[in-house]
């Protein structure tokens, strides 16, 4: 192991916003990029001046970046990134705000996943997604991401005897948690039977497995904590975070993520352990990548996922609560506004600012983020344990 | 084992024809490479000349060393099969009009994970073998049937998709008066073609080859010549919404060079039968079969221009007849990409002398027209676009390959 990481003392995370989701839009990304950014200055009482740091995730906002956007809502930051690893943003948004903070690179800086979606949006991104998936992929059935997370669920469910009811009690519980949630795109409860029985999309994977793309945008601030109190906005603290990219390229087939490398670090770095996790959001485009999470992240050994969950209440009240606000699986998938989806709840139920139900005395939230299916396996993962702040 | 391929039903002329759509058609300039495999009949990939590193998805940079000496090899083409997929939905047209539609990601014995079509009897985790062939939009797809062949796999309605099967469809044989016309006639039938169409010119002038071929059950025979706009014009419009494959061997070839000829008669006969003769029945066949590319399972799928290898570099020897042959290829090229906006592939088999009368001179080795045949459509059953026949079509793109100058002054028959 290189040399021991710094630590991310002294910086605050906070005014979780979220733009409501809707199917279709014909809003622009630089709507919901904007629109973002008026919730965030409200949510922090503070000017648009006041903001000179920004870090932004969308797909849709080409053919600008970060850039173009800057002069579209009039903001002359002294510190700008955008990031393009789609669900692995968020966090890794996170990351890079955090050392800018340390650093007095800029003082307060707006983490913003936004993303629109027309209705050939979403046809248009998995067409040109990336040089070896429309060499490589996409001419194979033109699935998008439903055929490359069959193949993962196929192989899974094969090599751990993984069964159609043991995802369909996640996605239940998702489903329930998402039912206090206004903006969610699932309003309805969801049994067993209509998980295991919905239409087929791409065997083994069903309708109720699959996330649904929408229009929307999740947002929140990275500021010193100094500077929160002085604001006198509730904020939650970062005891660890992690990235990692193409991890594991020799497994034939992707069964585990960037996670299971990293995670001595992570736990190390953070001074606890997985029994110290009050909640998990976990990326969720399918089930599949949960139950590699749930691993790889260390709260059971490699297949045991299923027996883990057995006894288990995975909603929001309950004694392992997975995705507290419905995750993507309920709320919908706003393009990279997804990959933030997880930061902000996780912000939310450590500052008392849930929409829906709260996680009775959360003091530590674990949030992972995974992204970018390039060709066959998604690259990008993150992770971050955020705790209770002022 | 496959599922049997429904037999072509007779028609509903109300019901409205399938239009034809595309598989998604953007490649890198790297995949491009693999298609060039593919119309080959290759199964190449590529690798590191450092580390020999076998490379997929197609790129430009080694995996492992960085190098950027990537060359296409063969490789095996073993592998197993890690996960399928049954799609049920898709973002194209051209899949939702095919759904079902079958997939699997195999490891390959050299070494990459590869995303595959999958032949409908391939099992989890056992053995397959992989092929490549060009899908309707003309781009290299990889498929994976079984390590052992199953009875009837060509019956795979996606296979089918990516293969110019004549099982079940109705060819026109341009040329009926030639041995290789009656040879191509038998493979076809042999194949499984549903009815074959055999055009014959000149009417005064007696062919035991034709004789023959009104001999074969499924045949029939029509007046055309290619070089006559009214004859092809007639014959399209009788038989043009029927034609499935079209077989062009129109055949002139007559030695000589320029400096022993005092006259265009000769060169002026191949243009017009080689050139002119290609042109006019892409005029006339060319957009039926365009418009019926996706007419079921049975529909209009590709044109075989049967081309000398002296296509590709002038035999002094046969001057005039490797200029019009040089022609015809062009030509093709040009047809190929009109007529792959219907999904229909055009297919050049390119061979060398072969054992007839106007071949006298010319020493051996000379291809027999049967074997002639029976390789033409063994490579329309797997797919194939640009198909050397025989040991010196083999030779001449090798030695193009190595050095073009050093052919063009040593070619000789």
């Amino acid at each position: 192991m290189s040399k021991k990481r710094k630590d991310y003392k002294g910086v605050a995370v906070c005014a979780p916003v979220t733009i409501p989701y809707s199917r279709y839009s014909l809003r622009s990304a630089q709507w919901f990029c904007g629109r973002s950014i008026a919730a965030l200055i409200q949510a922090a009482q503070i000017k648009k001046k006041d903001l000179d740091g920004f870090c932004i995730s969308s797909f849709t906002l080409a053919p600008d970046s970060a850039v173009g956007l800057m002069q579209h809502i009039g903001a002359s930051p002294r510190w700008l990134d955008h990031i393009p690893m789609g669900g692995a943003s968020g966090v890794i948004a996170l990351r890079r705000a955090t050392r800018a903070i340390q650093a007095g690179d800029a003082e307060i800086v707006a983490c913003i996943g936004a993303d629109t979606n027309h209705v050939d949006t979403f046809r248009n991104t998995i067409a040109t997604f990336s040089q070896f998936a429309n060499d490589a992929v996409y001419p194979y059935g033109s699935g998008g991401p439903n055929s490359s997370f069959a193949f993962l669920t196929d192989y899974y469910m094969q090599e751990y005897g993984t069964s159609r009811e043991d995802f369909g009690k996640l996605c239940i519980a998702q489903r329930d948690n998402a039912l206090s949630i206004d903006h969610a795109m699932m309003k309805k409860p969801l049994t067993m039977e209509e998980y295991l029985n919905a239409r087929l999309i791409a065997e083994p994977i069903r309708l109720f497995d699959c996330v649904m793309p929408c229009a929307g945008a999740e947002a929140y601030l990275v500021m010193s904590e100094e500077k929160a109190r002085s604001l006198k906005i509730p904020y939650a603290t970062i005891l660890s975070t992690i990235e990692r990219h193409n991890a594991f390229p020799d497994d034939p087939i992707q069964f585990r993520g960037g996670w299971a490398l990293d995670i001595n670090d992570f736990y190390g770095q953070a001074e606890i352990t997985p029994n110290d996790i009050d909640f998990l959001q976990a990326y969720d485009d399918y089930p599949v990548i949960c139950f590699m999470q749930i691993e790889d992240l260390g709260f059971c050994k490699k297949g045991e996922v299923a027996e883990f969950i057995k006894n288990k209440n995975l909603t929001v009240k309950g004694d392992f609560p997975i995705n507290t606000s419905g995750g993507q699986l309920s709320s919908g998938q706003a393009g990279a506004g997804g990959g933030y989806l997880g930061v902000v709840e996780t912000i939310r139920q450590l500052t008392g600012q849930t929409l829906g139900h709260g996680v009775e005395n959360a003091q530590h939230g674990l949030v992972s983020c995974f992204g970018m299916i390039n060709y066959d396996r998604g690259l990008c993962t993150s992770a971050a344990i955020l705790a209770r702040g002022g | 084992m496959t599922t049997i391929l429904p037999t072509p039903k007779r028609k509903d002329p109300v019901k409205r024809t399938r239009r034809p759509s595309m598989p998604p058609g953007n490649r890198s300039r790297e995949a491009q490479g693999l298609a060039a495999m593919a119309a080959s009949g290759r199964f190449a990939l590529q690798i590191c000349d450092e580390c020999s590193k076998v490379q997929y998805p197609p790129r430009q940079v080694c995996s492992e060393c960085l190098s950027d000496q990537l060359e296409w090899q063969d490789i095996n083409t073993g592998g197993k099969l890690l996960a399928e997929t049954t799609l049920q939905h898709s973002n194209d047209v051209y899949f939702r009009d095919r759904l079902p539609w079958r997939l699997g990601i195999v490891i390959a014995d050299a070494g990459p994970s590869i995303v595959v079509h999958l032949a409908e009897d391939c099992v989890q985790g056992e053995r397959v073998r992989m092929s490549l062939s060009i899908d309707r939009a003309g781009n290299a797809a990889i498929t994976a049937k079984p390590e052992k062949p199953v009875p009837r796999e060509e019956d795979d309605l996606q296979l089918r998709e990516m293969a110019f099967d004549p099982k079940d469809r109705r060819v026109l044989i341009v040329d009926g008066k030639t041995e290789l016309g009656l040879e191509l006639a038998k493979a076809f039938l042999k194949a499984g073609a549903r009815n074959i169409f055999v055009g014959h010119a000149l009417p005064w002038r007696a062919s035991k080859h034709l004789d023959a071929i009104m001999k074969l059950d499924k045949v029939t025979v029509y007046p055309l010549d290619v070089t006559d706009s009214d004859s092809v014009e007639e014959l399209a419009s009788m038989i043009g919404d029927k034609v499935e494959i079209m077989a062009n061997n129109s055949y002139h070839l007559r030695m000589g060079g320029v400096l022993d000829r005092f006259d265009i008669n000769t060169s002026h006969d191949e243009m017009e039968i080689h050139y002119h003769g290609l042109m006019r029945l892409a005029a006339f066949f060319g957009p039926v079969m365009r418009s019926r590319g996706a007419d079921g399972h049975h529909g209009s799928t590709a044109w075989l221009n049967v081309l000398s290898a002296y296509a590709w570099i002038n035999n002094p020897s046969l001057g005039t007849y490797s200029a019009s042959q040089a022609a015809a290829l062009s030509l093709s090229q040009c047809l190929r990409t009109e007529l792959a906006g219907g999904g229909v592939r055009v297919v050049n088999t390119f061979i060398g002398p072969i054992e007839d009368e106007w071949y006298q001179l010319a020493p051996p080795p000379k291809l027999i027209p049967a074997t002639v045949a029976k390789r033409i459509v063994e490579s329309l059953q797997r797919g194939l676009e640009d198909i050397p026949i025989g040991a010196v079509a083999e030779e001449i793109i090798q030695r193009l390959a190595e050095n073009p100058k050093e052919i063009e002054r040593t070619i000789k028959l």
